[in-house]
């Protein structure tokens, strides 16, 4: 694949390098001439000094060759613009953009970016799930947070303990899309029985989560 | 009418005064607060501080009422995302982009953007003037100036 990496900071440095690893052809374009110049110490001929930005700049590296047009530098208006120029001007065929503020995620979706990457998001998850609130814990969410995976220990307190899921009112249109017993992956069916210790893999909207919470966990302290 | 401005540069503090004096809604966003300073004594209209690619910052702004958004900062870039949030999220009938790069005014009127080249108006009024033709039409051939360049 031929990937061109926007962005000579750390991300894109490491980004590039792992590229390489993969055997992958690669081009890292960046802006600052002295920090172009640093970069291709190390990395050669990879790296390129001029602005993403750029319809001349994209041309002069071959971006209508490119398969991969990452854009990963620190303002999220200048990733949109260099994934906007490679798709519709380039037909480069994936884009990828890092945001930087999370609130930007869903308008460079709308504005044609194929895949947004926002670190803030993907550490609040992962905060997230260290914080054990009522023992339901997000795992990750789906199709833009509209389907929530969460998993939950159940306790001793927990009310559907013993219960079979089919007798179990679960909120809207949750699925129990799986239960971990015993180091074992069960998949339920309407007769499986909860147990004191199972780990129950859900699959929920957002809006049903609180009630999850309560029917899983038990009553909140 | 009800016109949102982003950047209180020269042309962005201009234009506001310009369109306050004349009786015009105008919000002007900046986001440093001494730009403001650039308004002319004639400014009526609301003072927003914040960052014009900011979403919430557009929305106090007043830009879901707007008849009008106009980015002139000095950014390009900030400029072309800033008024495509405020025409495919926000729908503002009559959206305008400062863009200073040709190429990319260019390229972003194709999508459908209303850009304007500040670089090659100043440049083809400036050209009019030093071979003696009227500006006027220097303005009016705005749009073959770029066919120039290639």
């Amino acid at each position: 694949m031929y990937v061109i990496v926007i962005g000579g900071g750390k991300v894109g440095y490491y980004l590039t390098k792992t590229l390489l690893a993969d055997n992958h052809e690669v081009l890292l374009l960046e802006k600052s001439s002295a920090r172009a110049a640093f970069l291709a110490e190390e990395l050669g001929e990879m790296v390129s000094q001029g602005d993403g930005c750029e319809v001349r700049t994209l041309q002069e590296v071959g971006t209508s060759r490119a398969n991969v047009v990452v854009a990963v530098t620190g303002d999220d208006e200048d990733n949109l613009v260099a994934c906007q120029l490679a798709k519709r001007q380039f037909g480069v065929p994936r884009t990828l953009a890092r945001v930087n503020n999370p609130r930007n995620e869903e308008v460079f979706e709308l504005l044609g970016v194929d895949a947004t990457v926002s670190s803030t998001r993907i550490i609040y998850s992962l905060i997230e799930q260290e914080v054990e609130t009522g023992e339901v814990i997000p795992l990750t969410a789906l199709k833009r947070g509209e389907i929530e995976i969460v998993e939950a220990d159940l306790t001793p307190q927990s009310p559907v303990v013993a219960r079979a899921l089919k007798d179990i009112h679960l909120p809207g249109d949750t699925v129990v899309a799986a239960i971990i017993r015993d180091q074992h992956i069960v998949l339920p069916s309407g007769t499986t029985t909860l147990e004191i210790g199972d780990c129950v893999i859900a699959l929920t909207r957002p809006a049903d989560e609180a009630a999850l919470r309560a029917l899983l966990a038990g009553k909140q302290e | 009418m009800n016109v949102v401005i982003l950047g209180c540069g020269r042309v962005g503090g201009l234009l506001a005064t310009l369109m306050s004096q004349q009786g015009h809604e105008v919000a002007i966003i900046d986001v440093n607060k001494d730009s403001f300073r650039r308004l002319g004594p004639g400014f009526r209209g609301r003072k927003v501080l914040g960052k014009g690619i900011d979403e919430d910052t557009l929305r106090s702004a007043g830009l879901p009422q707007a008849d009008a958004f106009v980015a002139v900062t000095n950014g390009d870039n900030t400029n072309l995302m800033a008024s495509q949030i405020a025409q495919h999220r926000f729908n503002v009938p009559r959206v305008i982009t400062r863009v200073a790069d040709p190429i990319r005014a260019q390229a972003y009127r194709e999508m459908g953007l209303d850009t304007m080249c500040s670089s090659l108006m100043g440049a083809g009024i400036i050209r009019s003037v030093l071979l003696g033709e009227s500006p006027v039409d220097a303005l009016r051939a705005y749009s073959d100036l770029l066919q120039e360049l290639k």
